[in-house]
């Protein structure tokens, strides 16, 4: 489904991502972990296409097609969904109109036939409820005076309307309190484990993890994958450090 | 005396931005005729309009009175015209209010402006005015307002709020808010702002699939939207943003 090879990523004049290499198959949920500055926010921009994230080397394929080629609108319609560490305020559009556009956008990118407004309100009620946000969120601006919570919780509704192929997850476990925890990793797990899809899940702790079960845990550091494991590693990361489990 | 000796130029305040040049289209006397509106003691009235068109001129000046306690709102759209002026002078008697909610759009070369005066001459009277200009090009938009609160009016309201979104380099905005008080106890606000799209907004509305055009249309959607706020017909609100868009998208 994606497939990174020897990715080499610059941010301004930094090289950040530095040979980077990583399979994902369908039905495959993999966790990235690392130490700060490792290059796991650069990795999830990347792979989105955010303008002053320049690739200088390496290639990325996405369902057989070549990711870097296309534009960011073009990736998530392809199935592409990427949950932001710091999800962007969109002051004077309601959350219902912006997902509504955008997942006609897709549908339409696709040559899929547009969703009327009830068959929209429908599905955006029911993620709504599955990740526990009140639906007069979702008519209110975008992100604009959300806590930090109710903002990943709005990403995952975002998440459970878009229904993507690939889900990269930055830090969506970040600013969530215990609760709010387990209902985001229910969520990922009701929306995304499928046989026909993947994620992959960049966060700095373990928590989340055990909700959302991986089957790959790789380590960043540096801009490289140094190591990787099975959900083992994550719990060796969390007792002895990244410097400890990197060295060894 | 000809007529040219009597067209306005930029050295008059009113006209410091404004395209001076494409007023020698005009037909004799175009500059002289104002319309009025007088809005009775209590009376309510609405008007909405819309200044497009592709002559080289697209100007509408008002002269409006409102009587004691009465309500007068315009929401206008100024969109057509190498130059596109509306102007309003408005006086408020007693406990009157005067709401604007305008908003200037353009591209190529045109000037699109608004230019108001208030005049606070008598007390307890209020009013807001609210201006968003879109502009890309090398176009501008204007909104030049003047307030004149007079000695006795006391417990004036007075508002002003504009703001300008830049779509392209080379396109401008210019706000001149000139506000005359001779009253001690009054209220006059006005703020000023000048911007790009939000690129983060942008990124993030594209990583949800968003083409970059709609994008743009919703962020200016959103801009605009401001300006017609205190509109309190749904559809005839709908329909001034959507004219809005509609000459966005058609010189995008």
């Amino acid at each position: 489904m994606l497939k990174i090879d020897n990715l080499h990523a610059t941010v301004g004049d930094t090289e950040i991502l530095r040979g980077l290499s990583l399979e994902v198959n369908a039905g495959e949920i993999h966790a990235i972990m690392g130490p700060n500055g490792a290059g796991k926010s650069t990795l999830a921009y990347v792979l989105g296409g955010r303008p002053g994230y320049e690739v200088i080397a390496g290639t990325v394929s996405f369902m057989g097609q070549d990711l870097l080629a296309m534009e960011p609108h073009e990736r998530a319609a392809a199935g592409l969904f990427l949950g932001f560490q710091y999800p962007v305020e969109i002051p004077g559009v309601s959350n219902v109109q912006f997902l509504r556009e955008a997942a006609n956008a897709q549908r339409k990118g696709r040559g899929e036939e547009p969703l009327s407004g009830g068959e929209f309100l429908k599905l955006a009620k029911e993620k709504a409820a599955l990740l526990k946000l009140d639906m007069e969120m979702l008519k209110r601006n975008v992100n604009v005076g959300f806590s930090g919570g109710e903002k990943k919780r709005a990403e995952m509704v975002q998440m459970g309307i878009l229904d993507p192929r690939l889900a990269v997850l930055d830090e969506t476990d970040s600013g969530l309190d215990i609760d709010a925890l387990k209902t985001v990793g229910e969520g990922i797990n009701a929306i995304m484990r499928s046989p026909d899809k993947g994620v992959l899940l960049i966060t700095h702790y373990q928590r989340l993890l055990d909700y959302v079960k991986p089957d790959y845990v790789h380590v960043l550091s540096k801009g490289r994958i140094v190591k990787t494991g099975n959900a083992e590693l994550a719990l060796d990361l969390e007792r002895e450090g990244y410097d400890e489990v990197i060295a060894a | 005396m000809s007529q040219a000796a009597l067209l306005p130029t930029r050295r008059d305040e009113a006209w410091r931005y404004s395209d001076t040049d494409a007023l020698g289209t005009l037909a004799p006397g175009r500059l002289d005729a104002w319309r009025n509106i007088d809005v009775g003691a209590g009376e309510q009235l609405v008007e909405t309009l819309v200044l497009d068109g592709s002559d080289p001129v697209a100007l509408d000046r008002l002269r409006v009175t409102i009587g004691e306690g009465g309500h007068f709102a315009l929401f206008a759209l100024v969109i057509g015209g190498d130059l596109g002026r509306l102007e309003v002078e408005v006086s408020l008697a007693e406990g009157a209010h005067f709401e604007l909610g305008g908003v200037t759009l353009g591209g190529g070369e045109t000037t699109r402006e608004i230019v108001t005066k208030v005049d606070h001459g008598q007390p307890g009277a209020t009013s807001n005015q609210v201006v968003r200009s879109v502009h890309w090009g090398k176009s501008a938009g204007n909104f030049l307002g003047q307030i004149e609160v007079a000695r006795h009016a006391q417990k004036t309201d007075a508002g002003q709020s504009f703001k300008g979104l830049l779509l392209e380099r080379g396109a401008s905005v210019n706000s001149v808010p000139q506000l005359e008080i001779f009253a001690d106890d009054v209220k006059c606000a006005h703020g000023a702002a000048i911007g790009q799209l939000d690129e983060q907004a942008g990124f993030y509305m594209a990583a949800r699939g968003l083409p970059p055009e709609t994008a743009r249309r919703l962020m200016v959607q959103a801009f605009i939207g401001d300006a017609f706020v205190a509109m309190v017909d749904d559809e005839a609100r709908e329909a001034m943003t959507e004219r809005a868009l509609e000459q966005l998208e058609a010189r995008l």
